[in-house]
């Protein structure tokens, strides 16, 4: 007979209880990451478009067109309360978030409805949705395509030729999108350069005549430069602006959209279940490589992720000698005591200081004295305006270096102290000095420790926002820290980062419904960022760990 | 007998000591030829004198004077915690590495005092190579592991590098077994490959004076005599000074034996009459195994 006391006494309560936290655990982590995933993913399902006759309150009966957001139950007496009529018998009432679209007549993408109210509804398969440039989406009957004001196509083949006439115009719009960015961009940075340098030898005092003039000169050519792509973009603009289509909207109303203002068409309600999930993946794929729309509540979020990613890879390239040279000198060379002991308790610390704390700091110190020093000293030229003296990527990537110094510290001391004293007795038997021993052996034994601390240290910053808002992060980067400008890596631009965005389109966005799937699917690409830059430093780690497996044991 | 009775007597220490300080070195090694007989006719390499070593306060070697032999084999014996080690690794300064470690008196090699300050002690550690008790080699391949001290001293040259580790690896008699595997990760090698691909890095390097800490304590009967061959096969190139707490081995392969106890020399001679006619009781008690 089994009591009580001998099954806490047999240790069982205590594997359960072990168990118990690690599924805990685990139930949590798949959690976060199952939401994430879910209302993440499910976003850029083009979902079907309902065509609604609804009875509003006063009776009378109108036509609503968009999709179903989202249904939550809602308790009658609020509603009640909140002057709704509604029959009696019912607790609770579902009521739908209807995205109508078509904010430039509406004034909002959004509006509720009630379930009873609801008198009939369809999915007619004509229902077409619009992705514009600007106002969000739109939904409505195709009436026809024109070309110069001329209807070209109308009624069952209108669908066929407004997709054959949006990829010219679509082909047009890249074309011109082209020229903006990269050929006038790179014409402004040459300006830019030209005036920089006519100011920096006038500071200088050598602005000799015959050099202003050849300054004037390139200037010229830049100027003709210019003049020419202007014409080109003109021409584009006006061949874009050719065609476009009208549409009957829920109210019944005529619009007429020009197909310039048009990034892609759709018949959701006709697709296949394979025709969505193309659909789908160009989605996601347009999410991951375009740049973001409308205050970030459309489009893509490369610039964010290339940023991410950038700022973390300058960030270990500055932690990762740093902190290794620290803990060889706390190892290595420091007589070991007190004041060695007081050091090391002063890194732990500093890994928990607050990190906005980090970004004061980076912003006292960095930014307006060490960016202000450097501006000073190198780029006089550009003054008032700020070069290396405003926020920007190389002083985003220090500060994270600082906060995330203290791991690779201590990661570093960790896998020096591991080495086994044989091995560093053998090599100054050998006749090498310490600094050979720690170069040729020690260094390379710690590696994987090295590593460990890297990946902890990548896993902090990827994830870390608050300091970046003070010393570089931007809502949104007019141009990429990498590009094909000389000398093609700006230290000093700012840059767009998959936290801040998160936060950005999460709550300081101007249509928060819209973008709330945008939150959870810039996480869940965060969080996949993440991941990607940790797995390649652990295959790393691995690599090295197997080549010095023996030592282990 | 008293433990303190050493080699030289108090007396004999003192004159010698006075005598260094009048005469110079030349005279006091003169003198502490005479007092071995067993090596008075042989060239000595090293010559230890009065040798005081403290861990702190602790007190681990008192008054240690020997000299030891070239191109021989030189055996430190004792019970665990005699300070033999502690002896041998003074030889090329290895316990600098510990902290609060002293040393007083004075170690020469070929006449030059080893605790110099002026002595550059990684060009010292050259010239007297060590092989420690546990097999340790780097985590590289058999190759980078034997070139290791080469390349310290910044050889380059691609063929000069593979003559000297040939040379090493058939030197500590590896050669054989190693060709095929230059590039193989030496922590993979058994451990008796492993401990004479130490050897063969240590003289790689070509020092003149090896130390073997207990070469062959972490190693089978079969390694532990290929390691005794060895040894009787560099005394030739090479003044070897070797600890071990394996009596009959100290026999084997060693041509002069010191007993160690508590800290203290006890008795020096050549290897035959330390164990066939030891001086002191002591010696006797520990070489017939009744304490130890």
């Amino acid at each position: 007979m089994m009591t009580i006391r001998d099954w806490f006494k047999s240790g069982s309560p205590w594997i359960w209880l072990t168990a118990s936290a690690v599924s805990a655990s685990l139930i949590m982590v798949f959690g976060i990451l199952g939401l994430v995933a879910v209302r993440g993913m499910v976003f850029f399902w083009p979902s079907d478009i309902q065509e609604i006759a609804y009875q509003e309150q006063d009776g009378s009966q109108v036509r609503l067109i968009g999709e179903i957001w989202e249904t939550e139950r809602v308790s009658a007496v609020i509603l009640r309360e909140g002057g709704n009529e509604l029959p009696d018998g019912n607790d609770f009432v579902e009521r739908h978030l209807l995205k109508t679209g078509n904010r430039d007549l509406y004034g909002s993408d959004f509006r509720l409805i009630l379930e009873p109210y609801v008198r009939e509804r369809n999915t007619p398969e004509s229902l077409m949705a619009v992705e514009r440039r600007e106002w969000g989406n739109l939904y409505g009957y195709l009436l026809a395509v024109k070309e110069n004001g001329r209807v070209v196509a109308s009624g069952e083949n209108a669908f066929a030729e407004l997709e054959k006439r949006l990829e010219r115009v679509l082909d047009l719009h890249d074309q011109s999108k082209r020229i903006e960015k990269k050929e006038i961009g790179e014409i402004n940075y040459g300006l830019e350069r030209l005036r920089l340098r006519e100011r920096r030898l006038e500071l200088d005092g050598k602005l000799t005549p015959e050099r202003s003039k050849a300054l004037a000169r390139d200037r010229a050519t830049l100027g003709a430069d210019y003049a020419a792509l202007q014409t080109r973009l003109s021409d584009l603009y006006q061949q874009s602006g050719r065609d476009s289509f009208t549409a009957t909207v829920q109210d019944g109303r005529e619009v007429e959209v020009p197909l310039s203002k048009v990034v892609r068409v759709t018949l959701p309600n006709a697709m296949s279940v394979f025709g969505k999930s193309l659909r789908y993946m160009a989605a996601v794929w347009e999410f991951v490589s375009d740049e973001p729309r409308e205050a970030n509540t459309e489009g893509g979020v490369f610039p964010a992720i290339f940023g991410t990613v950038l700022m973390v890879m300058i960030m270990a390239v500055l932690v990762t000698p740093l902190g290794v040279v620290a803990a060889v000198y706390l190892r290595e060379y420091a007589r070991q005591g007190p004041v060695t002991r007081t050091i090391r308790i002063a890194v732990n610390n500093l890994a928990g200081v607050p990190s906005i704390v980090y970004g004061v700091f980076g912003l006292g110190f960095f930014v307006y004295f060490l960016g202000g020093s450097i501006d000073q000293l190198f780029y006089p030229e550009a003054l008032p305006a700020p070069t290396f003296g405003s926020p920007g990527i190389m002083w985003s990537s220090l500060t994270l270096a600082l906060l995330t110094l203290p791991v690779v510290i201590v990661a570093t001391e960790e896998g020096l102290s591991r080495i086994p004293r044989s091995v560093r007795e053998g090599s100054l038997a050998l006749g090498a000095t310490k600094f050979e021993t720690l170069w040729r052996t020690e260094l390379p034994m710690s590696s994987p420790a090295i590593m460990t601390g890297l990946i902890l240290a990548v896993a902090r910053a990827a994830g870390e926002v608050a300091p970046l808002m003070l010393v570089g992060v931007v809502k949104l980067a007019p141009s990429m820290p990498l590009d094909l400008n000389y000398p093609f890596l700006h230290l000093e631009r700012k840059f767009m980062h998959l936290g801040f965005h998160i936060y950005d389109v999460g709550f300081q966005s101007p249509n928060v419904e819209a973008a709330r799937p945008l939150v959870y699917a810039t996480a869940l690409l965060l969080v996949v960022v993440i991941v990607a830059l940790n797995l390649v430093a652990i295959a790393i780690r691995n690599n090295l760990r197997e080549r010095y497996r023996a030592l282990e044991n | 007998m008293s433990v303190e009775s050493g080699l030289i007597s108090e007396q004999q220490q003192t004159t010698m000591k006075e005598k260094t300080l009048t005469h110079g070195i030349n005279l006091a090694e003169i003198d502490r030829a005479d007092t071995i007989t067993a090596l008075r006719d042989v060239e000595k390499a090293i010559h230890v004198e009065d040798l005081d070593l403290y861990y702190g306060e602790a007190q681990a070697l008192h008054g240690i004077s020997m000299p030891i032999a070239r191109n021989h084999v030189t055996a430190y014996i004792g019970p665990s915690g005699c300070g033999k080690s502690t002896l041998l690794r003074c030889l090329n300064r290895m316990n600098d590495l510990v902290d609060g470690c002293r040393v007083e008196g004075r170690i020469t090699l070929d006449g030059n005092d080893i605790y110099d300050k002026k002595v550059n002690v990684a060009e010292l550690r050259r010239r007297v190579g060590m092989v420690f008790q546990k097999p340790n080699p780097f985590p590289k391949s058999v190759y980078e592991n034997v070139a290791y001290g080469l390349r310290i001293q910044g050889i380059k040259d691609k063929r000069k590098l593979d003559d000297a580790v040939e040379a090493a690896l058939k030197g500590a008699a590896l050669w054989d077994e190693m060709k095929d595997r230059l590039n193989d990760n030496a922590l993979g090698l058994s451990g008796g490959q492993q401990q004479r691909l130490v050897i063969a890095r240590a003289i790689a390097i070509e020092p003149e004076v090896l130390l073997l800490d207990e070469p062959a304590s972490a190693l089978d009967p079969i390694s532990t005599l290929k390691i005794e061959e060895l040894i009787y096969e560099l005394k030739k190139d090479y003044t070897i000074v070797i600890v071990t707490h394996n009596m009959q081995q100290a026999a084997r392969v060693s041509d002069y034996t010191a007993f160690m106890y508590l800290g203290k020399l006890v008795e020096y001679s050549d290897t035959n009459t330390l164990f066939t006619n030891p001086a002191q009781k002591q010696t006797e008690d520990y070489i017939t195994g009744r304490y130890g």
